[in-house]
């Protein structure tokens, strides 16, 4: 029988990477997930892992780096300006291939922001952050219950793929208090004959991102690399929907935006308008195919994001001009209101009824 | 009587004619090959010249960011206590960049061994300004010399560390002529005896010639070291805590 | 007193010298030849008067000197 415990959506986070056998966690500091090393610090030596406050930042990726290349699962946390931070680490992390978990509880930014929850890190996730042609697997959840299952999640994708999983939640997230079923093992184990184990009666293992020799070694490294994300890309992507099938128009949002949105189509749909939601689980790969499905049935689709617009260029080029794409977002830890994306909606609505009655 | 260690690659390095790198890569070999630890062993490769190092030792290899590799040290000394860690690091690497990550896993007692080479020069870009750039010394950004004035005087790293509470081994050597380098030898043998026995945290700093940047031939870079690096920066043993827990022990005993 | 003999490889050697200023009964010197690489490397003109001190050796960043002691005669 499943029990049912509140927790801190941060907390979630961090008991499922206990579960999910992470055993060695660094991190610094760094408001709104804090709660996240003060559970660590207490938790993973009951378990007999390795806790350990660095000095920063990009020294806490650092030593993720170092233990993943033991063989190990490890995991660091931290919120927007520390994760820019760590961009030169996840890089190196990307192009040695080997595998970790990054948290980053959004706060509203640039630089030091604010310390409320904002959704401003999306290109920073999506996009790289770090130099080169690399790419880090984004998972989105909206809750505390998702915390802990893409938690579980994550560790998995990253051992299989050998490279960095994000899993990127705004501060109100992190911070709200649900009830969570916590998660069990997936009980998927991975080979790591790549690790950094001593050359004991094998030829030295080389973990580095640096391809010198030959000349052409960088370039085919970056090929692999791609072929890789490009497995990656056809096979997973994810999303949920809530009432797309008969909808004029579609709700495009993630984490908390999601939420009130969701609260949205269901008030419109209450006064007769189809709305619906369609709300990206992973943020890379993006859920093209899926999204596309959808917003090709609608009249005019409607990003909503704690930011002044990065997820809508992605909803924009999967719809290639097909569909109109509108954005209504908040900046700097304001959260998007209620009745905002009712009277956008509503708008639309208005707009074809005009249309309908001139033609 | 001597042989070319096993622990020593069979290849070509890139290392210019003279390089003290050569020399310090050789020695460390050596120990491995004497403490049989090559099986054991993870060496972190810094940015800087010796960045291939991992090509140079027959030991598994890990490239850390720039500066970072005590960090790196650290991560894999946690996951894999068992392994013998290695941070190899230049001037730049553990003194301008890494100031942070050299003073906190010093500072954290951390179970490894941080092999410093300070050649008072930023070698594989093309000889720039080191923080162990001497007063006076010409380099391609302190054309006129270095000037305390504006930049300040060349860091120590060892008397810097020796205010640590926690490292167990603090010593600067160098490798200028063969005496020097017999002793430089010897430090390297006890920073790794002493992780072997788990006894904590070593550093062992190791002036060295860089006859590239420096604008000379190899044997008047190795004068230089003795007559303009050394007086600055002191051969000395600056702490042994296991020696004098052992000397304890005999005496008690 | 011929106690060993330096053998210096000669494709390993790049030439710096570093042996030939600290061998203390001088018997290192630079060829006019150069290796594969290019380089004036280094060969002892009088392995009679070699004795072992392993000078050489030790400063070879190359590791390109070994040394074979020779068995003393009774």
């Amino acid at each position: 029988m499943s029990e049912k415990v509140l927790m801190k959506g941060n907390e979630a986070l961090a008991e499922a990477a206990v579960i999910a056998g992470c055993r060695h966690y660094f991190a610094y500091p760094i408001t709104p997930q804090n709660e996240i090393p003060a559970y660590m610090s207490r938790r993973m030596p009951e378990v007999g892992g390795t806790f350990l406050q660095a000095e920063s930042e990009l020294a806490a990726i650092s030593m993720v780096l170092g233990a993943a290349a033991g063989g190990v699962r490890a995991m660091t946390s931290s919120s927007s300006p520390g994760i820019s931070l760590k961009q030169e680490g996840i890089s190196y992390i990307a192009g040695s291939e080997l595998p970790c978990v990054l948290v980053n509880i959004m706060r509203g930014g640039p630089g030091l922001g604010a310390i409320a929850g904002a959704q401003g890190d999306y290109f920073q996730a999506t996009r790289g952050g770090g130099n080169g042609d690399y790419r880090t697997i984004v998972l989105a959840p909206g809750s505390a219950q998702e915390l802990a299952d893409f938690t579980i999640e994550a560790f998995d994708l990253a051992d299989e793929y050998r490279m960095p999983v994000m899993i990127l939640a705004d501060g109100y997230i992190g911070q709200m208090s649900e009830p969570v079923v916590l998660p069990k093992p997936s009980g998927k184990s991975f080979e790591k004959p790549w690790a950094l184990t001593g050359a004991k009666g094998r030829k030295k293992n080389i973990i580095c991102s640096m391809k010198l020799i030959p000349d052409t070694a960088l370039e085919e490294h970056n090929l692999r690399l791609q072929e890789k994300y490009d497995l990656i890309t056809e096979k997973v992507h994810r999303a949920d929907t809530y009432m797309i099938d008969d909808a004029d128009w579609l709700v495009v949002a993630y984490g908390t935006s999601a939420r009130i949105a969701r609260k949205a189509v269901d008030r419109l749909r209450g006064e007769g308008i189809k709305a619906g939601l369609f709300r990206p689980l992973t943020l890379w790969p993006f859920p093209e195919k899926e999204l596309y499905e959808a917003g090709s049935k609608v009249q005019k689709i409607l990003t909503v994001e704690m930011s002044l617009g990065q997820m809508v260029e992605d909803v924009k080029l999967t719809m290639n001009g097909e569909v109109e794409v509108d954005f209504h977002g908040r900046a700097g830890g304001a959260v998007p209101a209620l009745d905002d994306i009712i009277e956008r909606i509503n708008g639309y609505e208005r707009e074809n009824h005009t249309h309908v009655q001139a033609s | 009587m001597y042989k070319r260690p096993e622990s020593l690659s069979d290849v070509r390095t890139h290392y210019c004619a003279g390089c003290g790198h050569g020399i310090i890569h050789k020695l460390i070999a050596e120990v491995l090959d004497e403490l049989e630890l090559r099986e054991k062993t993870i060496v972190i490769a810094p940015v800087g010249c010796s960045v291939l190092i991992y090509n140079y030792l027959e030991v598994d290899g890990l490239e850390a960011a720039h500066g970072r590799a005590p960090a790196v040290a650290t991560g894999i000394k946690r996951a894999r206590p068992e392994m013998l860690v290695i941070s190899y690091q230049g001037d730049g690497d553990l003194l301008a960049i890494g100031t942070g990550e050299t003073v906190h896993a010093a500072n954290r007692g951390e179970d490894i061994s941080v092999i410093f080479v300070n050649n008072a020069i930023y070698g594989m870009t093309g000889g720039q300004l080191a923080p162990t750039t001497l007063v006076g010394q010409k380099t391609l950004t302190s054309p006129a010399g270095r000037n305390s004035a504006d930049v300040g005087f060349p860091i120590r790293a060892c008397e810097m560390l020796d205010t640590l509470e926690a490292p167990a081994y603090i010593e600067r050597t160098s490798v200028h002529n063969p005496g020097a380098i017999r002793k430089t030898k010897k430090a390297i043998f006890k920073a790794l005896k002493y992780q072997k026995e788990g006894r904590g945290y070593s550093f062992v700093e190791i002036l060295s010639m860089c006859p590239t940047n420096w604008g000379v031939q190899p044997p008047e870079a190795a004068d230089w070291v003795k007559s303009d690096m050394v007086p600055w920066y002191p051969l000395k043993k600056f702490r042994d805590r296991p020696a004098d827990e052992d000397a304890d022990k005999e005496k008690a005993s | 007193m011929n106690r060993g003999i330096p053998i210096i490889d000669k494709e390993r050697c790049k030439g710096c010298g570093l042996c030939i200023v600290n061998c203390p009964k001088d018997i290192l010197a630079k060829t006019s030849d150069v290796n594969d690489q290019g380089a004036y490397y280094t060969v002892c003109t009088d392995e009679s008067l070699c004795i072992a001190c392993g000078a050489c050796a030790l400063m070879c960043p190359d590791a390109a000197i070994e040394i074979n002691k020779l068995v003393e005669a009774v």
